[in-house]
């Protein structure tokens, strides 16, 4: 395992630093020309997203100078890059990708979007040649952990900001979101958001109120919404489903009655409130009513909460699954790694029998078609017979630190000439199975 | 043999009335995907008992058993009507338990209890009794949706933050699906009884509506109708809807108890 990893995130380096080594889509395939043209290296890919610039490349030796290319590439002073590099070898390199994919290494553990960015780098390196047997591997255990780690844990499912809760909240009432009306009362910053979380999941106008009617219009505007005069406000409340109020009063501004009237005019249809406001505008008599739904900002703050600490919970989880699979990778790959020494042994032994046979074919004169058999049989069972021990023990060797000594071994004994694995071609089911996801 | 196949059919939808209890406690994916494959099996065990039963002549659609076993069935083809529209298998929380409690009953006597009276149209009492099953089945289904629409309600009042991760589907797809199954069952159960009448007109000559049957029939046939027109009219769900279906389910019950005291509609041992 020759992986080499290193590059910076939104834990290691501040944004200033980021944004230096951040490389633009377009100019992705270039970068990843340029990294398997440096010295040492075969392999290479970069993944540049906002949060995270790094390189991974399988080397010749173990040892290429990554700090070197960054250097070079991005020409950066090392003693402004360096104190916030991170690098990984081997083992170390596989652990890491493995939770940067499955989204354990974000700044939002869980968030789905990282997957799809590395998805996205990796098949842009394998379009320009720079991705090829050994990276290919590795990238395709890689999303097969992400998933895994998605469908054992529930370390993506629940939402960490408060805007997201209430759409979460807001889908537990609908359903989809799709065609439901949305009432801004009073125009803040987050409500504002609130209500463009909505809108992104579907949400089909927007109605908003406010005391300055200015405002309203104004924010209005920004959604393509309809801007209401706030004495209009309970004549026209119950056209929504989803209510995001935020007034300054110092009172409830939505009481019992008001719940009752809309309920009545909406065939009791469920609204739903959120009370970002404090003191609170929706009085907790109505949030009693059936069909009425209120979360205040406290409600909406435990939800987050909660989310945060199961997720870290199962974030614990999720790392127990990358531990196992990175042993497993590990060990699988070391396997491959003795396998072109096994095949040209046996390759060696296969043409030494042939041309033995050929050579006293010859002095035998006739031999009948049961002769033929049983000298086959004969050779045959003696080479497997000497090959047997050096198979066994380059095979239990790949498992131990010492397989590379044992291959060398074995190759300076019969003198073999290993053709380089073309990895690309083994797992051909694997390939494909990458290759077809979206 | 019809009557092994049922027993098979029997095994499976325990697994679902196992799902249904532990679906209540807490969520599970791969259970909840094991419960439905194996109430599908059981549905293909059941469909072969019963077209076996079919088959062999020797149907007798008036025999309690029998009667169960069609109810059962339909009942469970309504739950995969919903899951094919709503991939939910949450209203299996309350069909499972009831559709492995009738072909529990279906399964383990062998007597079969018939109907005393002797009718003379059987086609319009095969069609009485498969409409009004139809009917049944989706009043069991409305009754499951409305109780799940209660649950679902209380935990999203509750503000409980688990409440997010609920297994049941939206309130609002809750609701669809007890308001669908209502509007599916009502013309079933109205035809259903109306071709009731006819056999007993060509029976007896005469409705008596003082009968236990008819009456509680009639009853649970006007508290149905009384949920379609709240729903309808005033939309009516939540606590108040969930009354009236269980209301309509406990007549639906006493209806059918009612077959061991009427005097035009009672089953004996044969």
């Amino acid at each position: 395992m020759r992986y080499q990893l290193i590059g910076v995130n939104h834990k290691s380096a501040p944004l200033e630093v980021r944004e230096r080594l951040a490389i633009p889509e377009s100019r992705l395939p270039d970068t990843c020309r340029d990294l398997t043209n440096y010295p040492g290296i075969e392999e290479g890919m970069v993944i540049s997203t906002c949060n995270r610039v790094e390189v991974i490349t399988h080397t010749t030796n173990g040892h290429a100078d990554l700090r070197g290319f960054l250097h070079q590439h991005f020409h950066i002073d090392p003693d402004d890059l360096d104190p916030h590099l991170y690098e990984f070898r081997e083992k170390d390199a596989v652990r890491h990708l493995f939770r940067v994919a499955a989204s354990l290494d974000s700044m939002v553990v869980g968030e789905a979007q990282i997957l799809g960015q590395v998805k996205e780098a990796y098949a842009t390196a394998r379009a320009v040649g720079a991705v090829r047997g050994q990276l290919d591997q590795l990238f395709s255990r890689a999303f097969a952990v992400a998933k895994r780690v998605r469908s054992e844990t529930s370390v993506g499912s629940s939402s960490v900001s408060i805007a997201s809760v209430a759409v979460e909240l807001a889908k537990k009432i609908f359903g989809s979101l799709h065609g439901k009306n949305v009432f801004i009362v009073g125009a803040g910053k987050m409500s504002e958001l609130a209500a463009r979380h909505l809108m992104a999941h579907g949400c089909a106008s927007i109605f908003v109120a406010n005391r300055t009617y200015e405002r309203a219009i104004g924010l209005a505007q920004k959604f393509d919404g309809q801007a209401i005069k706030f004495e209009d406000l309970y004549n026209t409340c119950d056209r929504a489903d989803i209510v995001i109020t935020s007034t300054g009063a110092p009172h409830a501004i939505f009481r019992r009655e008001h719940g009752e009237q809309f309920l009545a005019r909406r065939k009791n249809r469920p609204m739903f409130f959120i009370d970002i406001a404090v003191p609170r505008d929706v009085s907790p008599e109505m949030g009693k009513l059936d069909g009425i739904f209120t979360y205040d900002i406290d409600d909406l703050q435990q939800a987050v909460t909660s989310h945060v600490a199961d997720r870290r919970k199962e974030a614990e989880r999720a790392e127990a699954i990358i531990t196992s699979e990175v042993e497993k990778f590990e060990a699988r790959v070391q396997t491959l790694d003795v396998v072109p020494t096994i095949v040209s042994l046996q390759d060696h032994l296969e043409t030494i029998r042939q041309a033995e046979i050929d050579r006293v074919r010859g002095r035998m004169g006739q031999l009948s078609p049961e002769q033929e058999i049983a000298i086959e049989a004969l050779t045959r069972g003696i080479i497997n017979k000497v090959m047997h021990t050096p198979i066994t023990t380059l095979k239990s060797a790949a498992k131990e630190s010492e397989a590379t000594t044992v291959v060398d071994v074995v190759k300076r004994l019969f003198n073999l000439q290993v053709k380089p694995r073309d990895v690309s071609a083994e797992p051909a089911a694997k390939k494909d199975e990458v290759g077809t996801r979206p | 043999m019809s009557l092994l196949w049922l027993r098979f059919a029997l095994g499976c939808y325990f697994i679902g009335l196992v799902y249904a209890f532990v679906a209540l406690r807490r969520t599970s994916d791969l259970f909840s995907r094991i419960a439905f494959h194996a109430a599908s099996m059981g549905m293909v065990f059941h469909f072969v008992s019963l077209t076996e039963l079919f088959l062999s002549g020797q149907v007798v659609w008036a025999s309690v058993h029998n009667g169960e076993s069609l109810l059962a069935f339909l009942s469970m083809a309504f739950f995969m009507v919903i899951y094919a529209i709503y991939k939910t298998t949450s209203p299996g929380v309350v069909v499972f338990p009831v559709v492995f409690f009738l072909t529990f009953v279906a399964a383990v006597d062998e007597q079969p209890v018939l109907l005393t009276a002797f009718v003379s149209n059987k086609g319009w009492l095969i069609a009485h009794i498969i409409l009004i099953f139809t009917g049944y089945a989706a009043l069991v289904l409305s009754f499951g949706a409305s109780l799940l629409y209660l649950v679902q309600e209380r935990r999203l009042k509750s503000k409980n933050p688990t409440s997010l991760i609920s297994f049941l589907p939206a309130l609002e797809v809750i609701d669809q699906i007890g308001y669908r199954s209502l509007l599916l069952g009502f013309p079933f159960m109205t035809l259903g009884l109306l071709t009731g009448s006819v056999v007993a007109l060509t029976t007896y000559g005469r409705v008596d509506f003082l009968d236990p049957k008819i009456l509680l029939s009639v009853l649970m046939w006007a508290v149905y109708m009384v949920m379609v027109f709240t729903r309808w009219n005033s939309g009516w769900r939540g606590r108040r809807a969930a009354f009236l279906a269980t209301f309509a389910f406990v007549a639906a019950l006493a209806a059918w108890a009612a077959n061991y005291f009427s005097a035009i509609h009672r089953f004996a041992a044969s």
